[in-house]
């Protein structure tokens, strides 16, 4: 059974559909990526899957158990969905090392030393063990961004979304957490990203989907999709992105 | 007319400011003249009075000292600007105008300040010095000042009692208000509906209507409580409800993306409130939340209404007797002194905000 079933799900602001009956699948230690152009439901589709957003309609389903609609325990759902937002969004009045000690003591049960065993054992895999004590606004973007991966992966999530990590970072920066990406998807981690980080999406997942008009408009291996897209909307997106030197 | 750089193709001509320079030295002559009046005129009145010569000495010294200076100033003023004019080179010239420019500006300045002063010591001093016996009465000040000092702190244990309740129950409130969702809608509409009734309430009638109006309704407790936990109870629920509006003004200049990481990760609203909105709010109300703090404490002075003897209604007991309104001026004077420092440290507050955000803190 797939981890992640969503069926034909609509999202609306108002007038504004960005979400038109989208429906994929993704299986466990997958790593999918959703790549098109600014506007195209990517952020959405992300916040509706840990329920940040409501969808108006069709279902989302986590290892067969529907997650949409009333009646659900959203506080439980998302301690089991990571998410990592393109701002970091860490808290400003805690310490690196407090940002991923929280949830897990608070919800967890977690002792404070075995959170801050398991907290400094991730530090050290992002390089930043040194930076314990430091507040995040003492912090480079990249910094902040991989203590944001630490915090979420603190909660030990099956799944972890990843909403266009790099955008906000200064391009010398984006490397350190493309590694780290790398690292998870070679431990297994089941993993859905927002990009525009096309030589990575090609490079990393397993799957890659063209979203357009709010739907899945075009999806397959990553060879398939950079190497031979089948539909025009596809090629025209990517000519574009070489056009920009992006690709 | 002076032609432009562009026009002639030579320099701009140096500004020598003689005409300022020259109304500095005047306005700072003149000051000195009215000053040496006031001086000659008031002492000689104070020392008739039976004032110390010393102490007119010592009031007046400084005043004619500032005179000098503002003098010097004015001279210092026209000078350079003379100078400038016979200065043989463009750059020299032009620093000596400024130079000029910059003591007729101080002169002109601390001679309005040396103006304000004069015109209060006249007004002391006017008709028999009517007003500062009527207000400055040091015998009489002397003479209450035990009895003043002894009902303020009536006032300071009003208003640490209420700041106490005031911060607890606003933050209450504020919570009420901000509640999401369907559910919270009842206790959003109340919370909101007691935000309006007294914010909208004069203080003085809340008090008025609790102190004179709780005694009459033999409830039990309630109608039986002395007249300063009226007092508490009155100013807590005026300034509850300001005070909730800073809570909430905090709570809300959160960014929402912090909210969303913090739900992300599984916590609830009310653990969200816990561990990251209200330590977060709390930092950009502290300004705001000590302006309520200096205004409650004047506040305490409305307890006079329903007959609390706080410093101000001792003041005035002592006033009637006397006919004189001088133990009113120390209750004055000690609302005063305790407010200006807390005013100081707000400033400070708003400043270290300011920095840290210019910084890119939050």
């Amino acid at each position: 059974m797939a981890l992640l079933e969503i069926d034909r799900i609509t999202k609306r602001y108002g007038a504004l559909e960005v979400l038109s009956g989208l429906s994929l699948q993704v299986d466990e230690h997958e790593v999918v990526c959703l790549i098109g152009p600014s506007g195209c439901g990517k952020s959405s589709l992300l916040r509706c899957i840990n329920r940040l957003e409501d969808t108006d309609s069709g279902e989302i389903r986590v290892h067969g158990e529907r997650i949409t609609g009333k009646g659900v325990d959203l506080d439980r759902l998302r301690r089991e969905i990571g998410i990592v937002f393109q701002a970091y969004n860490l808290f400003p009045h805690m310490t690196v090392l407090r940002n991923a000690t929280l949830a897990p003591m608070a919800l967890l049960g977690q002792r404070r030393d075995e959170a801050e065993a398991r907290a400094m054992t991730l530090l050290k895999r992002v390089g930043l063990a040194h930076k314990a004590a430091e507040h995040p606004d003492r912090l480079s973007g990249g910094q902040q961004q991989r203590v944001a991966i630490v915090r979420a992966l603190m909660m030990n999530p099956k799944l972890l979304l990843l909403d266009e990590i790099t955008s906000a970072l200064d391009p010398e920066l984006v490397a350190e957490v493309l590694d780290i990406v790398r690292t998870l998807a070679a431990d297994g981690m089941t993993m859905i990203l927002a990009t525009h980080e096309m030589g990575f999406a090609r490079e990393v997942s397993d799957r890659v989907c063209f979203l357009w008009q709010g739907q899945v408009h075009e999806e397959g291996t990553p060879d398939a999709i950079f190497g031979d897209p089948q539909k025009e909307k596809t090629r025209a997106f990517l000519r574009d992105l070489v056009k920009a030197g992006r690709l | 007319m002076a032609m432009t750089a562009a026009e002639t193709g030579g320099p701009t001509p140096a500004r020598l400011h003689r005409a300022r320079s020259v109304l500095a030295l005047l306005a700072a002559l003149g000051m000195g003249g009215l000053t040496a009046l006031t001086a000659w005129r008031i002492g000689g009145y104070a020392m008739a009075q039976g004032i110390a010569p010393v102490l007119v000495a010592l009031a007046a010294l400084p005043l004619l000292a500032a005179c000098v200076f503002v003098a010097r100033l004015g001279v210092l003023a026209v000078l350079f600007s003379r100078a400038g004019k016979k200065a043989a080179e463009i750059h020299e010239a032009r620093e000596f105008g400024a130079r000029a420019s910059l003591r007729a500006w101080n002169a002109l300045a601390w001679s309005s300040a040396l103006a304000i002063l004069l015109g209060l010591a006249w007004l002391l001093a006017l008709n028999d010095a009517a007003v500062s016996r009527t207000f400055f009465d040091l015998g009489l000040i002397r003479r209450s000042a035990g009895a003043i000092l002894s009902a303020f702190t009536v006032n300071i244990a009003i208003f640490v009692l209420s700041f106490g309740l005031i911060l607890v129950w606003a933050l209450v409130v504020a919570i009420a208000r901000t509640l999401p969702g369907e559910a919270g809608r009842p206790l959003r509409v109340m919370a909101t509906a007691y935000c309006d009734l007294f914010r909208g309430l004069p203080a003085v009638i809340t008090l008025y209507l609790i102190g004179f109006g709780l005694p009459l309704t033999n409830l039990p407790v309630l109608s039986s409580l002395s007249s300063t936990a009226y007092a508490v109870i009155a100013l807590t629920l005026t300034y509850g409800a300001y005070t909730s509006e800073v809570y909430r003004a905090g709570i809300e200049s959160v960014h929402h993306s912090l909210v969303s990481a913090a739900r992300s990760l599984g916590f609830s609203h009310a653990m969200t409130l816990r561990h990251v909105v209200i330590p977060l709010a709390l930092r950009t109300i502290a300004p705001p939340l000590m302006n309520d703090c200096i205004s409650l404490q004047k506040d305490t002075a409305l307890v006079s209404v329903i007959g609390t003897i706080d410093a101000f209604n001792q003041s005035k007991i002592i006033a009637a007797n006397d006919f004189n309104l001088s133990a009113v001026t120390t209750v004055a004077i000690l609302f005063v002194a305790l407010t200006i420092p807390q005013a100081r440290l707000v400033d400070r507050l708003t400043r270290d905000m300011a920095g840290r955000r210019a910084a890119g803190g939050a």
